[in-house]
């Protein structure tokens, strides 16, 4: 039987090992890191620990509904489709840093990409 | 079917069910929101058995050890005791014995209580008024075989309880005490790690009691305790720390003065900014943080972006009550 790509990843230590240093790059990036100025860091690092591991297709149940919701007080300070590249930018160079295969990245950016229209309230 | 009991009422958790679905099903008011283990509105504690691990899952570890669990994630392998997060708290009546100023503004108050008290130094607790005002303080001292606990308490201008504390509380009167609370505290493992300790003003309490800790389970990577103020005149237990400083070879103490009169053996800046420039990189450090919410706050960030991983960083934040 074929593994999931959650599996092929490496699971759930696999989104901790990426965790911190994805949310370190998106609080460095000029783009974005003013969307995280006031966020509580413990809050804000066990949604980024959800959002890998939707990201990384693993158990997880968010609706497109969830995500609207959850983006819309971003979307109305002016969230759009660069910022939402950027993240998946870096989320993709987090993952080269860990040495994760190139197949295996492309793979998670087609889930993020899944999510596009809900995140921006398309 | 377990049972789930908070304060004099059981629920009955039904199978397949959450301790959350229970709750809500009870109509009991209890905050949640995303139902998955994400935000963690709906954590409460366990206050007899452990909770189920998967229950614990992405907590911080001083939250797992103290028994927080996530209502939404929990479904009970046994009947359980819980508290709700807003839910009024038990108090015991301590008695004051010892009641001295640490400096111009910073009362050390000492409460004895009859029986022994479990806690963490860096914890803290609520302290009530017999007219019902309450304010929360940190525990600056670990559990000793005299039952007591030590606070720093700062008076405020115009600081309705911090005025009662020192102007009308004296030795051998009695004070309501809660149960403690808070996970900036620390845990005795990974001896060999390096701790920065960061606070201002009473923002020494906490830290006071979490370096007594480490150092008392023989902590032996470097600690490096930054305690400032804007005056000399407000800082306290500066000559007890240096000595600290002398017996143990891997302590640092700096003390720092933002204000424009700076002695000799005290630096000069900010704390938090002070702190920062000594550190190029805080990669594999477990930092603690206390005192002002904006200096904490900053802290938090800085410290994560040096490079100390998420599970490491501990804050306790002082929020003053309005009045």
């Amino acid at each position: 039987m074929n593994k999931t790509l959650y599996e092929r990843i490496g699971g759930e230590p696999a989104v901790n090992a990426a965790v911190d240093i994805f949310y370190r790059k998106v609080l460095l990036d000029p783009r974005i890191n003013h969307f995280f100025e006031n966020v509580d860091m413990e809050k804000q690092a066990a949604k980024q620990k959800a959002f890998l591991t939707m990201a990384f297709g693993g158990p997880h149940s968010y609706s497109g509904e969830d995500m609207r919701k959850g983006h819309a007080h971003l979307v109305k300070m002016g969230l759009n489709d660069s910022h939402f590249d950027a993240v998946v930018e870096n989320l993709g160079s987090t993952l080269s840093e860990l040495s994760v295969p190139q197949e295996l990245i492309a793979e998670v950016v087609t889930i993020c990409e899944s999510t596009r229209n809900d995140v921006l309230g398309k | 079917m377990y049972k789930i009991t908070i304060e004099d009422k059981v629920y009955a958790c039904q199978p397949e069910e959450t301790v959350l679905d229970t709750l809500l099903r009870e109509n009991v008011a209890i905050p949640y929101a995303c139902k998955k283990g994400t935000c963690h509105s709906c954590m409460v504690r366990s206050i007899d058995i452990a909770p189920p691990a998967i229950a614990q899952a992405g907590l911080k570890d001083t939250l797992k050890k103290r028994k927080h669990f996530l209502a939404c994630q929990c479904y009970p392998e046994q009947d359980m005791t819980i508290r709700l997060p807003d839910q009024s708290e038990f108090y015991t009546d301590g008695t004051v014995v010892v009641n001295e100023m640490l400096n111009r503004n910073t009362l050390l108050l000492v409460i004895a209580f009859k029986d022994a008290l479990e806690f963490n130094a860096g914890q803290f607790v609520n302290l009530q008024r017999p007219d019902g005002l309450t304010r929360s303080y940190s525990i600056a001292n670990i559990p000793q075989a005299s039952n007591t606990l030590e606070f720093h308490i700062r008076r405020l201008p115009n600081g309705k309880f911090s005025n009662w504390l020192h102007d009308e509380i004296k030795a051998g009167d009695s004070i309501a005490v809660s149960e403690p609370r808070g996970h900036c505290f620390y845990l005795p493992e990974r001896h060999e790690q390096g701790l920065l300790l960061v606070g201002t003003g009473t923002g020494l309490a906490p830290l006071a009691g979490i370096l007594t800790d480490a150092l008392s389970h023989g902590h032996s990577g470097p600690i490096y305790l930054f305690h400032g103020s804007r005056e000399v005149e407000d800082l306290y237990r500066i000559e007890e720390l240096r000595q600290l400083a002398r017996q143990h070879p891997n302590f640092h103490y700096i003390p720092c003065l933002s204000g424009e009169l700076v002695p000799d053996g005290f630096t000069q800046g900010r704390t938090h900014e002070v702190a920062l420039a000594a550190f190029a990189d805080l990669k594999g450090w477990r930092v603690f943080f206390c005192g002002h919410p904006d200096m904490v706050n900053q802290m938090k960030r800085m410290a994560f972006l040096k490079g100390a991983a998420s599970k490491d960083i501990y804050a306790d934040a002082f929020v003053i009550s309005p009045n």
